[in-house]
């Protein structure tokens, strides 16, 4: 597949704001629960906010992507069967959730909803948050799923898709997390830092564990199947037009296979080893290490997102190889 | 969508002309603007189908490389800067009229006129000879009058539109060489229900492409080699005794005894009896058999004998005799399957078992149609047989310097195996067979063209005889094109490939206009393009042109537009009025004769004018006679009052078209004019066709009903039989001359030995003449071109639909060809011939056999041309092969120079081109070699187009 | 339950394109159109077709099969690119099983081009919306039309008559009689989308020759393997008297 910006900037612009907005909620719980220790200040809510924007972002994003995107709305009617129409209405649903979450943790009035057991005040932001969480949730699914549903995209079509996608999405959450701690000082570094590294590390195994799998994988299509001619030689002359169309342009990226490789090893390292070792060297005082941290990692994703499409073989290119 | 007024919607049938195959179509004008155009189900030709090149019509219409004012080279400009201003048609009338009044009434031979795929040969044929220059011919010359002089020197009629395979009957078919651009869509309904029938379709080609695609079996054979496979074919089928002998003795001249007496004068010349025979164009039936019965010579034909076909006799008076059969036996025993094997390239095997196929099928698959018919002799035959065997061909075979004896070959193969004009065999087409040669005859002398008087005979003929050449005192010829002369005496479609040369050299003498319409002779229909196009372009010591006046009329900016003098933008096929008239090429079918027409379904572009009216204003004002009324009145308003008008001498009741002729429309062939004919046309699909009796469709060589039919309804003077010609005593009239045998003209003595030797009586293989002239051990492999499907010649790179689908070329190798010589898949690499070279791409292909390489043909276009950017692939990534092919056999400095043409024809030979191919340096420019500079928009034409384009409304505005 | 389809016959597709620009000629005009170009006189120019021609080379040489190849959306049974349209701008009709897309429900997010693995569908790069095959649905059922003419254009402009247009579900239909009678197959079976668009294969005719067909009673060698007789006036014994 041809690598699609607007789709990479989409995908790992709201993976890295769910996970953000999962590692400072989740501290929430933590401090609720006593095991971790309540900020001076907390940044929640800033954080929360900041979730939006990058949801925002991604959004925004996605609409390059679209032919029509005064119609984007339309997109919402499928739901019953196209993941791409969840996402699309998960998405919203999930920036609404967090910023009502922003607002009332920013704001002043959060009222108290019950208390849990005995000792836990649940309050009006903490139940948004947890439908927050849930939505976020459903978005890693959906937008995940919008990959992985694609059966003939064999590197795509694999439940890999959708843990690779929460573990690298969570993982740049944290990581953005650990940076925030780091710059904020509000205490959360040592939990923040713990769940980047745990996550980055998860989604490094995860991660390559999809890339050996596919490593394997046998297209069953092939010319044969594809034009119905059953012999071991088989060889296109010409695809019917010479200048191009949109099957080559859309389908096939012409990248060789040392651009590939280099953009292999590059997202391995930069997308999973240098967070950690970053990660693991810089301390709450260190807030440029960690903010680099997510920097690299970010840039790794994107290029992981990128060799996503160009490591997933379209069948229709089986069509499209050859001119004259 | 649904506030909008309906649109003005009509349906109007017309001819297609996006190819030579002429489909009807219907095409969908809303509002004067071409919408849609469809095959028109009820047309005879097409039967509702439509090409790639058909459907994409509207393309062709408002193409932004059309031209639409007539232009003249600016004062100063030089000639192919393409630097043009506007003028009015009167004034191109009064510059072009007054230098043509001038050459007629001095020189007329000064003015040539050459076209192309014109299909209006009657037009332009009558204004030369009204004119009186000699010089006119079409594109036959470079086409494929090898396939038509070949066959109708044997046959009587031959492929496309004179006749063509009964592929309803037919139980194998056999194609061989590239053949696609004729007669396309009849041949693919035709292939596809023969398939469908269960049929079996060999292909035997260099490449596996076109039609060969859906062979079910593919022959590879080395470009060049037909003869050597079709005569050891006939070897394998004679020796094997698989030839119809009831019809090669009653329909053919196996029987006929022929003079074998090398003493005599009359060596290799029929025995003929001293019967009283008329003094007619047609062979006279004075001929003489052995008898098998009574072991003793007999008359022709007499009733009830039974001819031996073998054997040599001697007659009463001492002399040697043998049937020509004999001799086609003699001629063929050294071609043997084996020696054909190392010529061609395929196995002895596999040549015996396609003899024993062919053989086998027509004996053994016999059709008997229960349709009574009797025979020019008066036998009455209660059926009509046919043997189901079938061929076609085109310039595969045509366009190599051995093509006329080839195809004479192919001729004799079908002749051999009884299939001539049988069912599942070959049949012909209205107005053929006609006699062998046909009667028309060349003008015999430079006296035929006299100041200001029209041509003595026809500018192209059938000759028979040294006799009928067309040459002066000394042997040399009077057409510019050295047609009907020794060096190419049976060019019966002139040499238009010669004509830029030979004018620039003088040689044989220069001229004044050349007037060219739709040929692109400075880009895809010349050899040697390059030095052609600077031939053009130059001067004289005193600074005039060396071809003083160049007239070009075009509907598209072609290369050629910008050596123009003047331009002429002509319409296209949907603005004018046309006739596929049976005094030019019909659309016959084999079950009669058919003639259609073209109505302008929209209104001309701009200034644009059809040739067409163009000649019928030169002209009058040139006061051509059969132009004019006696009174000196102008006779004709347009080509359209033409058409109708028209006949071909006063009172012939013959005209350019058949049907709904007499007053009322009531009468066909032969009638008065109708002033409401073209009213009739097109009130019927624009076409009028006459099915024949079942009974006249069949042996129309032979059948007495058919040829009275065709004698009563003005096709044939005669109604004698049209004796198949295995063996050809017209060729051997000409040998004899070279030998000095024969009274009357008699060859230059340079050229004795060239014609002794390719006017053989029997056909025979030899060498290509540029095989013979180069290195070939430098130039290994042969390359030749293919017509691809969508494409037509060059006429389809300004459609923006077509151009998509082939917008440059590639050379296609064999994979072993890429490996011997260093270079992989879509390398640019170099051809080169002794000629020149190009710089391509290779595409690798196993597809090809492997002493072979081929490109698609035209699909190169020089930068600029045909309203393209600069930067466009067909320039920039596509090429011509024609660069590396020489108009003239390679000869030694101040030897003389043929055209690298068949010595009997004049057949450009594009096929015998040789090359050899390396890989380019990687530090040429990827672009293809050579360039030439940018050709330049002319006045009148449409700005560029712009990045996007939609066909909808409002595009043709 | 209808489903149209096309059956193409790749053994008498010679690969002459004529669908390709019949197709593009009726649908750019069409309700389906306009179908645009860029470049169209210029580097490398490209365009929206429905439908178009390919060739494919089979075994090596001397044994080499050209195949000409059509392709247009193949009308799946089970269409993946229908489901995973956001929108329902994609759909199959359920009463004739044609495939189409609603250009003004069209967002152009390419999805539906993702999820179809036979590269059918393309981008309109003017409109933005993804366009296809739609089986010429404008002629089909359009009562001005003469009813021969009311067919996909393609099947109309073919002149091997290699594409047969009919209601595969139909087993008395002229194309599921071809598909039986052929051997007609579908394309990538592997991905279960089951095409109703089918193919049917090469078929080769061969000619067996027996060695008894080559040695025949009425040889016409037979007629003439006797020398011409002497001539009569020739002394022979006849002439002799002294027996």
């Amino acid at each position: 597949m041809k690598p699609a910006l607007s789709v990479i900037l989409l995908t790992t612009l709201i993976g890295a704001g769910q996970g953000l907005f999962l590692a400072y909620y989740s501290a929430e719980w933590f401090v609720m629960l006593s095991i971790l220790a309540r900020a001076q200040t907390d940044y929640s809510g800033f954080a929360a906010g900041l979730s939006f924007l990058l949801l925002a972002a991604g959004l925004l994003a996605s609409f390059f992507h679209l032919g029509h995107p005064e119609r984007a709305w339309r997109a919402a009617a499928m739901w019953r069967s196209s993941w791409l129409s969840r996402e699309v209405i998960t998405l919203p649903l999930t920036m609404l959730l967090m910023l009502g979450y922003a607002l009332l943790k920013l704001g002043s009035y959060d009222p108290l909803v019950f208390v849990l057991g005995e000792s836990i005040p649940i309050a009006a932001s903490t139940l948004v948050g947890f439908c927050a969480v849930l939505a976020l949730c459903a978005l890693y699914v959906c937008t995940a799923m919008i990959y992985a549903c694609l059966k003939f995209l064999r590197q795509w079509h694999s439940p890999l898709t959708v843990l690779n996608f929460i573990l690298m999405g969570g993982a740049s959450g944290f990581t953005l997390a650990t940076a925030l701690s780091a710059y904020t000082r509000d205490g959360r570094f040592a939990y923040f830092v713990g769940m980047a590294i745990f996550l980055t590390l998860a989604a490094l195994i995860s991660r390559f564990a999809s890339l050996l799998r596919n490593r394997k994988l046998r297209s069953p299509s092939s010319l044969q199947s594809a034009i119905g001619v059953h012999h071991p030689t088989i060889r296109q002359l010409a695809q019917g037009a010479m200048g191009g169309s949109f099957n080559t342009r859309a389908f096939i990226h012409g990248y060789g296979a040392s651009v590939v490789r280099l953009a292999r090893r590059s997202f391995l390292l930069l997308a999973f080893i240098a967070p950690v070792a970053l990660l693991q060297a810089g301390s709450e005082t260190s807030a440029f290490l960690c903010v680099s941290a997510f920097v690299l990692q970010y840039l790794g994703l994107l290029v992981e997102r990128w060799y996503f499409f160009i490591e997933a073989e379209h069948p229709q290119n089986i069509y499209y190889q050859m001119i004259s | 969508m649904t506030a909008k007024a309906a649109p003005k919607s009509q349906v109007k049938s017309t001819t297609c002309y996006m190819c030579a195959c002429r489909c009807g179509i219907n095409v969908t004008v809303e509002d004067g603007e071409v919408r849609f155009i469809q095959g028109n189900p009820a047309h005879p030709i097409n039967k509702g189908v439509l090409c790639a090149k058909g459907a994409s019509g509207i393309m062709k219409q408002y193409s932004p490389a059309r031209l639409t004012r007539p232009l003249r080279r600016k004062q100063g400009a030089e000639r192919g800067s393409s630097e043009f201003e506007e003028i009015s048609w009167e004034e191109a009338f009064t510059t072009i009229s007054e230098r043509l009044h001038h050459i007629r009434e001095t020189d007329p031979k000064k003015f040539a006129l050459y076209t192309g795929r014109d299909q209006m040969q009657a037009l332009t044929g009558l204004f030369a000879k009204q004119f009186g220059t000699p010089n006119y011919a079409a594109h036959g010359g470079f086409c494929s009058v090898n396939m038509a002089a070949g066959l109708i020197y044997t046959i009587g009629g031959s492929f496309w539109e004179f006749g063509g395979p009964d592929l309803e009957r037919s139980r194998l078919f056999v194609m061989l060489g590239t053949a696609e651009d004729h007669h396309s869509n009849p041949m693919k309904i035709a292939l596809a229900k023969f398939k469908r029938n269960g049929g079996k379709f060999i292909a035997i080609n260099p490449v596996r492409s076109g039609y060969a695609a859906i062979a079910d079996e593919w022959i590879a054979i080395k470009p060049g080699t037909d003869g050597a496979l079709l005569l050891a074919v006939i070897h394998e089928i004679i020796a094997l005794g698989l030839y119809d002998r009831d019809f090669l003795s009653q329909y053919t001249n196996s029987p006929d005894l022929v003079n074998v007496d090398p003493d005599s004068d009359d060596f290799g010349l029929f025995w003929r009896s001293d019967k009283e025979v008329e003094e007619t164009c047609i062979e006279a039936e004075n001929k003489m058999w052995w008898d098998r019965q009574q072991e003793a010579a007999v008359h022709s034909h007499s009733e009830h004998a039974d001819p031996r076909l073998m054997g040599e006799f001697e007659a009463d008076d001492g002399r040697k005799i043998k049937p020509a059969f004999q001799l086609l036996k003699e001629r063929v025993e050294q071609y043997t399957p084996e020696w054909a094997a190392g010529i061609t390239g395929i196995d002895a095997d596999t040549i015996r078992r396609l003899a024993h196929e062919m053989g086998i099928t027509a004996r053994d698959e016999k059709i008997e149609l229960p349709v009574p018919w009797t025979d020019a002799w008066g036998r009455e035959h209660e059926s009509i047989t046919g043997n189901p065997v079938s061929f076609h061909a085109m310039r595969g075979l045509a366009a190599h310097s051995n093509g006329f004896q080839t195809i004479r070959a192919l001729g004799i193969l079908m002749t051999i195996l009884g299939t001539i004009d049988r069912p599942g065999g070959f049949r012909h087409k209205a107005p053929f067979p006609r006699p062998i040669p046909p009667c028309a005859k060349p003008p015999k002398s430079p006296d035929a063209v006299q100041p200001g008087a029209p041509l003595e005979g026809m500018p192209l003929g059938f000759p028979a005889s040294p006799e009928d050449l067309f040459i002066d005192d000394q042997g040399e010829a009077v057409r510019l094109d050295k047609g009907f002369s020794w060096e190419y005496p049976l060019s019966v479609h002139g040499l238009m490939h010669n004509v830029i040369t030979n004018a620039w050299r003088g040689d044989p003498y220069p001229i004044d206009t050349l007037m060219l319409f739709m040929a692109n002779m400075a880009w895809n229909s010349s050899m040697n393009t390059e030095r052609v196009r600077e031939m053009l372009v130059d001067k004289n010591e005193d600074g005039e042109y060396k071809i003083p006046f160049l007239v070009v009329c075009d509907a598209f900016h072609s290369e050629t537009i910008a050596f123009a003098d003047i331009v002429l933008p002509d319409t296209t096929y949907l603005e004018r009025y046309d006739a596929m008239s049976m005094l030019d090429r019909p659309i016959s079918e084999f079950e009669g004769p058919i003639d259609s027409v073209r109505v302008p379904v929209v209104p001309p572009k701009g200034e644009c004018r059809p040739f067409q009216d163009v000649l019928v204003e030169l002209g009058t004002r040139l006061k051509l006679p059969r132009f004019m009324n006696l009174d000196g009145s102008r006779k004709f308003k347009d080509y359209k009052d033409l058409v109708i008008n028209y006949e071909t001498e006063p009172g012939s009741g013959i005209g350019f078209l058949m049907g709904w002729r007499g007053k009322g429309g009531e009468k066909f062939m032969r009638g008065e004019p109708n002033p409401n004919q073209w009213e009739m046309y097109a009130k019927n699909n624009c076409v009028y066709q006459h099915e024949l009796p079942r009974s006249f469709q069949y042996m129309r060589n032979w059948n007495r009903g058919y040829l009275h039919w065709a004698q009563d309804h003005g096709l044939i003077r005669y109604t004698d039989p049209v004796n198949l010609h295995l063996y050809s005593e017209v060729l051997q009239r000409f040998r004899l001359a070279a030998e000095g045998k024969r009274p009357g003209r008699q060859p230059p003595d340079h050229l004795r030995e060239r014609v002794r030797t390719h006017f053989d009586p029997l056909p025979f293989y030899s060498e290509p003449l540029e095989t013979q002239a180069i290195d070939k051990d430098r130039y290994p492999l042969n390359a030749i071109t293919q017509r691809p499907m969508a494409m037509y010649h060059s006429w389809d790179s300004q459609n923006a639909w077509l151009r998509q689908i082939h917008a440059h070329n590639y050379l296609f190798v064999s994979p072993r060809v890429g490996l011997q010589n260093g270079f992989g898949d879509g390398d640019w690499i170099w051809v080169e011939s002794a000629h020149g070279r190009v710089r391509c791409m290779c595409r690798f292909s196993e597809a090809v056999e492997p002493g072979t390489v081929w490109t698609w043909n035209a699909i190169g276009k020089a930068r600029g041309a045909w309203g393209l950017d600069g930067n466009a692939n067909e320039s920039q990534k596509g090429f011509l092969l024609n660069h590396l092919i020489s108009e003239e056999i390679p000869s030694g400095e101040g030897e003389y120079r043929f055209s690298n043409s068949d010595p009997i024809t004049g057949q450009a030979a594009w096929y015998d081109l040789r090359v050899r191919v390396y890989k380019a340096d990687d530090n040429e420019p990827k672009q293809t070699f050579p360039q030439f500079a940018t050709q330049q928009r002319v006045p009148g034409m449409e700005p560029a187009r712009g990045k996007w384009q939609a066909f909808f409304k409002g595009l043709g505005k | 339950m209808t489903q149209l389809a096309l059956v193409i016959d790749l053994n008498t597709c010679v690969g002459c394109h004529a669908c390709v620009t019949s197709c593009k000629e009726w649908n750019t005009s069409g309700e389906a159109g306009p179908m645009v170009d860029r470049n169209p006189y210029a580097a490398e120019p490209t365009g929206t077709f429905f439908n178009r021609v390919q060739s494919f080379e089979v075994g090596n040489f001397p044994h080499t099969q050209t195949v000409h190849f059509p392709k247009s959306c193949l009308h799946c049974e089970d269409p993946p690119c229908v489901p995973v349209c956001p929108t329902g701008a994609s759909y199959k009709r359920p009463e004739d099983g044609i495939v189409l897309v609603d250009y003004d429900k069209c967002i152009g997010c390419e999805y539906c081009s993702w999820a179809c693995p036979y590269g059918a569908r393309e981008i309109d790069e003017q409109q933005k919306v993804m366009k296809k095959c739609t089986l010429c649905v404008d002629r089909l059922y359009d009562q001005s039309l003469p009813e021969q003419e009311r067919k996909p254009v393609c099947v109309l402009s073919c002149p091997t008559s290699a594409r047969i247009y009919g209601d595969i579900h139909d087993p008395e239909s002229e194309a599921s009689k071809a598909i039986n009678d052929a051997g007609g197959y579908q394309l990538m079976p592997e991905w279960g989308t089951e095409p109703a668009n089918h193919y049917l294969p090469r078929r080769k005719v061969d000619i067996a020759i027996h060695e008894e067909d080559l040695q025949r009673v009425d040889n016409p060698l037979r007629k003439e393997d006797r020398g011409p007789r002497a001539p009569t006036t020739r002394t022979t014994l006849d002439d002799s008297t002294s027996w």
